[in-house]
């Protein structure tokens, strides 16, 4: 394991700019998640640290030595497929123990059968060690490849979104236990995902990418409750956050220079009218079992927040919304300070 | 369950009705007489005497002689009764077959020679065609290729038109480079015909295997063309089986070129076969015999290869 670092690295495709002066630093046993819609950078960024792209500039540091035009051979990494990751030609046995059989690594025979044994019992796919790649369900698949990379040490382990084509149910399960597997192990992970769920739960630090650029790189909780900026903001948390013009508000101190204002389910209560000054009309509200989903109108604009499915919320009726400590945002979308009370 | 099925009357869009299935395999089994029947006749004429493979109308039963194997794998001269009276008793069945027609064996044909060319002439340009075809098919389906299109275009484009057009100017350039009736020769042109067929045909097979496998490989340490024998190959075998399939019947039953570029050394053997003469003519048991044996190799060649043929033969239309 080693630290990775990625300087001002840079990569263009005809007229697509998909990585722009992206700068990274992955500490020793660090899991770094990068979260980002499709198309934001993120598969390239990978690809530029295995080295299956050069970059059109800046530079990829792996233990603190410059790999920029290494062969990706040669730079001591393992990498996670979204999809396609096992060879269908191959048993199981075979799939896991390719990594350590290239002619580059010489492992002999008996250590590579110690360690495929071991990552099976790790991955819980020990049994399937016989079977064809492709005599596998979904989750046993993806098992297995996380298991091909496992097989190695390498300094750093790039997972590209490797649980996105899994049923709900399996991504839940795998997601713990590939945290789990990572502080068992220590290693350093990279990851890339449009999940938030995933990136929340997982990650020692989220770097939210967007164009490819990072926007900002922080702990689950300071991107949740310090987003940088409104995209940020509108990436984490369900519902997603709702914004507000600041000429919508009243009563609300606001910072100066405040242009929109985010709301997230946890700074916005609902109450029973009492005078105060905004008032918000109810449209729907959908009960999900432990909790309720309220969609309500307010001057026009539709906010969606949760609330507690006993309290007595019905269509039509007419509530007063309270702002507790939401996010302000300037004309370029930059978060502004919260007033000091 | 399956008389429940049978007794049906609701329609399956997606099982066949038994009328349908009937018609289906009545059309297969008519399909199958009309190619094998002439295939039939071949191998049967083999074992007609001279007579009966002429006779009109044209004999289905008849007494069955080796005389056709004979007469292919023999030259004979005719000779009086009275000189083959004085000969030592035949050695062998077919020194008596012989001699009951008032001839002897006065050496080997040419035929095996003639199909040993067949052989190395038809397989290995197949090698070559399906060994080149590949790589370039790889490097067309994997790398940025300045003008890949057009390149592609161009390689297509030496299919377009009858290979008889080109016939004078290769026989020039034959001879100022003293190819002509050469195997090295015949198997350069055949290659060059075939590689065009085996580029086009294996791009469209290496394209559907996804570039990821590969790169898993190069992230894991093997160089590319490491990767290219364990990962490419391997879910490749399909297509370069289909491909050598249809190379190997190409440059086996090539006839146009054969006859205009081989006489002698490198004959191959479908400018052979025609020209079997026997006494007053053609000899057709002779010539069915030897059609016979030419037909094996790539019955047994597409019957070792069938089971990736039958993938194969969609071009990769259909997904595994």
């Amino acid at each position: 394991m080693a630290d990775v670092g990625l300087r001002n690295i840079s990569k263009r495709f005809g007229a697509t700019q998909a990585v722009h002066e992206l700068s990274l630093t992955i500490s020793d046993g660090e899991f770094v998640v990068l979260l980002g819609p499709s198309g934001a950078g993120k598969t390239t960024t990978l690809r530029l640290i295995t080295g299956l792209e050069t970059p059109d500039s800046g530079s990829v540091m792996i233990d603190g030595r410059d790999v920029t035009q290494d062969p990706p051979g040669s730079r001591d990494i393992a990498f996670v497929f979204q999809q396609y990751s096992l060879y269908p030609h191959l048993s199981v046995y075979d799939n896991l123990a390719f990594p350590l059989r290239s002619p580059a690594r010489r492992v002999p025979e008996p250590i590579i059968r110690k360690r495929v044994e071991q990552t099976a019992e790790l991955l819980h796919i020990a049994s399937k060690l016989n079977n064809r790649a492709t005599r596998l369900s979904g989750g046993e698949m993806q098992r297995v490849a996380i298991g091909r990379a496992l097989v190695r040490d390498p300094s750093i382990y790039l997972m590209d979104e490797p649980l996105s084509s899994l049923d709900a149910k399996l991504r839940a399960e795998l997601r713990l236990e590939l945290k789990r597997i990572q502080l068992e192990l220590g290693s350093t992970i990279l990851y890339v995902t449009h999940d938030q769920v995933e990136a929340m739960t997982m990650a020692s630090r989220i770097g939210v990418i967007r164009d490819g650029r990072l926007l900002q790189l922080g702990t689950p909780r300071e991107i949740y409750e310090s987003p940088a900026d409104s995209y940020v903001a509108s990436r984490l948390g369900t519902p997603q956050i709702n914004f507000l013009s600041a000429g919508l508000l009243s009563d609300i101190p606001v910072p100066p220079g405040t242009e929109t204002v985010g709301i997230r389910t946890e700074h916005l209560r609902l109450a029973a009218r009492n005078g105060g000054g905004m008032v918000g009309r109810i449209h729907r509200v959908e009960h999900l079992g432990e909790q309720n989903h309220v969609h309500l109108d307010y001057k026009g604009k539709m906010l969606v927040t949760l609330a507690d499915p006993h309290q007595p919320l019905h269509a039509g009726q007419e509530v007063e919304l309270q702002l507790e400590n939401p996010l302000c945002f300037d004309r370029a979308g930059q978060r502004l300070p919260a007033m000091a009370h | 369950m399956t008389s429940a099925v049978a007794s049906s009357t609701a329609h399956s869009i997606v099982e066949a009705s038994p009328r349908s299935k009937a018609f289906a395999s009545a059309l297969v089994i008519l399909y199958a007489v009309i190619t094998i029947l002439p295939l039939l006749w071949i191998v049967a004429t083999a074992f007609k005497s001279q007579s009966d493979a002429i006779a009109y109308p044209p004999k289905v039963l008849f007494e069955p002689t080796l005389e056709g194997y004979v007469n292919l794998f023999t030259v004979r001269t005719r000779q009086t009764p009275d000189f083959i009276a004085k000969l030592p008793p035949p050695e062998t069945w077919y020194d008596k077959l012989v001699r009951e027609r008032d001839m002897v064996i006065a050496g080997p044909s040419k035929v095996v020679p003639r199909f040993v060319n067949s052989l190395i002439i038809g397989f290995g340009s197949t090698f070559l065609a399906v060994f080149l075809g590949t790589l370039a098919a790889y490097a067309f389906s994997r790398f940025r290729i300045p003008l890949a299109d057009d390149l592609l275009f161009f390689i297509l484009s030496t299919r377009m038109m009858p290979p008889v057009a080109v016939a004078i100017p290769i026989y020039l350039m034959y001879r100022q480079l003293n190819l002509t009736d050469t195997r090295l020769g015949m198997i350069l042109l055949y290659t060059a015909v075939n590689v065009s067929l085996a580029v086009w045909l294996l791009k469209g097979f290496i394209d559907e295997i996804p570039r990821e496998y590969e790169e898993a490989a190069l992230v894991d340490g093997y160089t590319r063309l490491q990767a290219l024998r364990k990962v490419v190959l391997p879910q490749a075998v399909t297509g370069i089986a289909a491909t050598a399939i249809f190379c190997l019947i190409f440059s086996w039953n090539e006839y146009a070129f054969a006859v205009l570029l081989t006489s002698g050394e490198a004959q191959t053997m479908p400018p052979f076969i025609p020209f079997i003469i026997g006494e007053g003519g053609q000899d057709w048991p002779a010539v069915a015999a030897a059609t016979t044996l030419f037909v094996v190799p790539i019955v047994l060649f597409t019957v070792l290869l069938r089971k990736h043929l039958l993938r194969g033969i969609t071009f990769g239309a259909v997904r595994k």
